[in-house]
């Protein structure tokens, strides 16, 4: 399994040793693969995603049987939704105890069917290295996911000759990449004759590597660009052509861009329900053209007058190819109006003496070195990092399908391995601090320089909202009581810490974090009313 | 509107509980499901019988086509295959009644399996509407047991080839 590991190129795993893994952890030792300790399976696979994410590759996580894999499996599930391409490897009891109920037994393989792209439950060891590199191409190529070997540890400690295969193949799986001619020329027909053609750009982009094409398709086209909370830093923040976040969060530009435009190119999106509520009364009045590496995508939520099934970044480029300089002034103008009566709205509504969140995720952002990350956790931190971030070239990452919250350390600390030359920061807030903060230990021994930020408003701020909009304003258990002093708890993990309270301080706490050598964790005391950026929680809608 | 998927996989434990578990995921409905070994040990075929519209029937063939076991995936609609099912009926039957039963039996294309003093057992074998027809006909002499089996089908010949064909 380690020689399979090396065969792949990997480098660094992320896991949690138990009994059932031992004889795999017993050679990892012998190994250059370098292996982080996270301190609960769970993180093994979000640092893993994160990893991933950070650099394109495979991200690889590892954890024992029974209660170790089922920790893994909120974030094997998060991974999926999210298409990031991970190996999860479990150990497993002993194949003849397999089905007895035995000691830290769980059927793994069986509790991950609608949420792994494929497992395996390896019977016989000379299939391993097969396995390996099936699952490997598997989890990178066509529309990227996790996969899951599930290893019993008899198997782990059968010796075999090995050979790793140079290539996987299987009959069942040739995802498609380039897209189809007749559909690429129906498309160019589509975008040359409207009038106000938008793309809405989704995670995908990062998927298939198709950031600079997107940019070059859109300025040549002179077609505006919305992103979905997956596909934000897609398009560089202050790009002309950029017109924000679409969505039951996002800019009220990009939602009535998307009502208004007439042809709409869907890129690497599946049209979730956060993102667009009504797709088919969207749909009504416009073409609709879809491209997707997975064509279950297309046609699932909203229907597609155009779908294109393929690599996006070969897609648009054959639509590139063959499209010619566009002008939409009026479009553009229109819309463009619309972003600066929004921009002065918010700055007439902003406070000037409490600490506003999206001001200051805007201040860190734009200070970061080119190329940073940023990592938002789930809840009003994560929309308040959504409407805040504004970076030239940069990824934003956040569990945007599954919306699992303690995300983010573990996440950055993955990233920040992968790409130590980035600034990688991490915005949580009390909530999901509380769910991850064991995670700082894995931090210091790492010595992974993340720069963590902790939005403070001693309460759960995002169902705090929903319970005032939809449920008459009864709290219910929201109230964070008993959250620790988090300078002592930098402190106990020796870590540096600074605390901000208001507008004014920001430029001293995005300094402080980015002057730091080495991580650092500034604490942001948000009032407990402040809303959500463009939160439009309607009643019942907020499910 | 009913159509029949013909799908064919590889022969791994497992993929049984996988595809059934994806309709009831995705809220799709079954009619019926029957799988058995196709002429390659390796690949079996499942037959299932769904109902719904064209969009949720395109929605099942994209997502089975998506599972990496599932090596070919074709839906049918009505009249494009041949189709079978069988039932095995368990009726009662005093002396005075096991003439009528005969009969009907006999209009169905159904014949008796086994025989014992109060009781019939017919067999049929026919299109699921037959079959189902007959189980009504029959409701009247008091049913004791009904097993079937799923409709299984093949392409009708002439209008493609539906062989295993699987490179």
């Amino acid at each position: 399994m380690v020689r399979s590991l090396e065969a792949e190129g990997v480098t660094t795993v992320f896991g949690y040793p138990g009994a059932a893994i031992c004889p795999f952890y017993d050679s990892l030792a012998g190994s250059s693969i370098h292996h982080v300790l996270v301190r609960q399976e769970q993180h093994a696979g979000h640092a893993a995603s994160g990893w991933a994410r950070a650099c394109g590759g495979v991200g690889v996580c590892v954890a024992t049987s029974g209660p170790g894999a089922l920790n893994l499996m909120t974030a094997i599930a998060t991974a999926y939704m999210d298409s990031i391409p991970l190996v999860a490897i479990t150990g497993q009891v002993s194949s003849e105890l397999l089905g007895r109920d035995s000691f830290q037994e769980a059927d793994i393989t069986g509790a991950c069917v609608s949420f792994t792209k494929h497992r395996y439950l390896v019977n016989d060891a000379r299939t391993l290295p097969r396995i390996f590199k099936e699952a490997f191409y598997l989890a990178s190529t066509g529309r990227k996911g996790p996969v899951l070997i599930d290893v019993p540890i008899d198997v782990q400690r059968a010796s075999l000759d090995f050979e790793y295969p140079e290539k996987a193949s299987l009959r069942s799986y040739n995802p498609n990449v380039k897209g189809h001619a007749v559909q690429i020329r129906r498309a160019l027909e589509a975008l040359e004759a409207a009038e106000r053609p938008l793309i809405c750009a989704g995670g995908g982009v990062f998927g298939a590597g198709a950031e600079r094409t997107l940019l070059d398709f859109a300025e040549r086209g002179n077609i505006p660009v919305i992103t979905t909370m997956m596909g934000l830093g897609a398009m560089p923040s202050e790009h002309p052509l950029f017109m924000g976040m679409l969505g039951m969060f996002g800019s009220r530009c990009s939602n009535r861009a998307l009502a208004e435009c007439d042809t709409l190119l869907i890129a690497g999106a599946r049209v979730g329900d956060r993102a667009m509520s009504t797709p088919e009364l969207l749909a009504r009045d416009k073409t609709v053209i879809h491209i997707d590496i997975d064509p279950a995508e297309i046609g699932k939520n909203m229907g597609a007058s155009i779908p294109i099934v393929g690599d996006l970044a070969l897609v648009l480029g054959q639509i590139y190819e063959g499209m010619s300089p566009m002008r939409h002034d009026d479009w553009l103008s229109s819309l463009n109006r619309w972003r600066s009566e929004e921009s002065a709205e918010s700055a007439a509504r902003r406070d000037e003496n409490s600490f506003e969140p999206v001001s200051f995720v805007r201040a860190l952002t734009s200070a970061m070195p080119e190329g940073g990350i940023l990592v938002a956790d789930v809840g009003q931190n994560q929309l308040w990092s959504a409407a805040g971030f504004s970076v030239r070239h940069g990824r934003f990452l956040t569990s945007g399908g599954m919306g699992t919250m303690g995300y983010s350390l573990p996440a950055a600390i993955g990233a920040k391995l992968a790409r130590p030359e980035k600034t990688v920061a991490a915005i949580c807030g009390d909530g999901a601090l509380q769910m991850e903060m064991c995670e700082l230990a894995t931090m210091v021994q790492e010595r992974a320089a993340v720069k963590y930020v902790v939005m403070r408003n001693s309460c759960l701020g995002m169902i705090r909202e929903i319970q005032d909009k939809s449920y008459g304003g009864r709290h219910t258990a929201i109230e964070l009581d008993g959250l620790p002093d988090i300078g002592k708890l930098a402190a106990a993990y020796g870590l540096p810490y600074m605390r901000i309270s208001e507008n004014s301080e920001t430029p001293a706490g995005v300094k402080f974090l980015l002057e730091t050598e080495g991580p650092a964790v500034l604490e942001c005391v948000v009032p407990p009313e402040t809303a959500t950026a463009g939160g439009r929680f309607k009643g019942g809608s907020a499910r | 509107m009913k159509h029949t998927i013909s799908v064919l996989v590889e022969n791994h434990a497992g993929v049984l509980s996988h595809i059934s578990g994806l309709f009831g995921r995705r809220g799709f409905n079954i009619e019926s499901l029957a799988v058995g070994v196709t002429e390659d040990k390796a690949v079996s075929r499942m037959t299932i019988v769904a109902d719904g519209d064209e969009r949720t029937i395109e929605q099942i063939e994209k997502q089975l086509n998506k599972l990496i076991d599932v090596i070919k995936v074709r839906v049918f609609a009505e009249g494009e295959v041949i189709s079978r099912e069988l039932a095995l009926i368990k009726v009662t039957a005093t002396q005075s009644q096991r003439a009528e039963v005969m009969n009907i039996l006999k209009v169905m294309d159904a014949r008796v399996v086994d025989l014992s003093k109060n009781t019939l057992t017919a067999e049929i074998c026919a299109e699921s509407g037959r079959v189902d027809q007959t189980v009504e006909l029959l409701r009247p002499y008091k049913i004791k047991e009904v097993a079937r089996t799923g409709t299984v089908a093949l392409q009708k010949s002439g209008d493609g080839d539906n062989a295993l064909n699987l490179d």
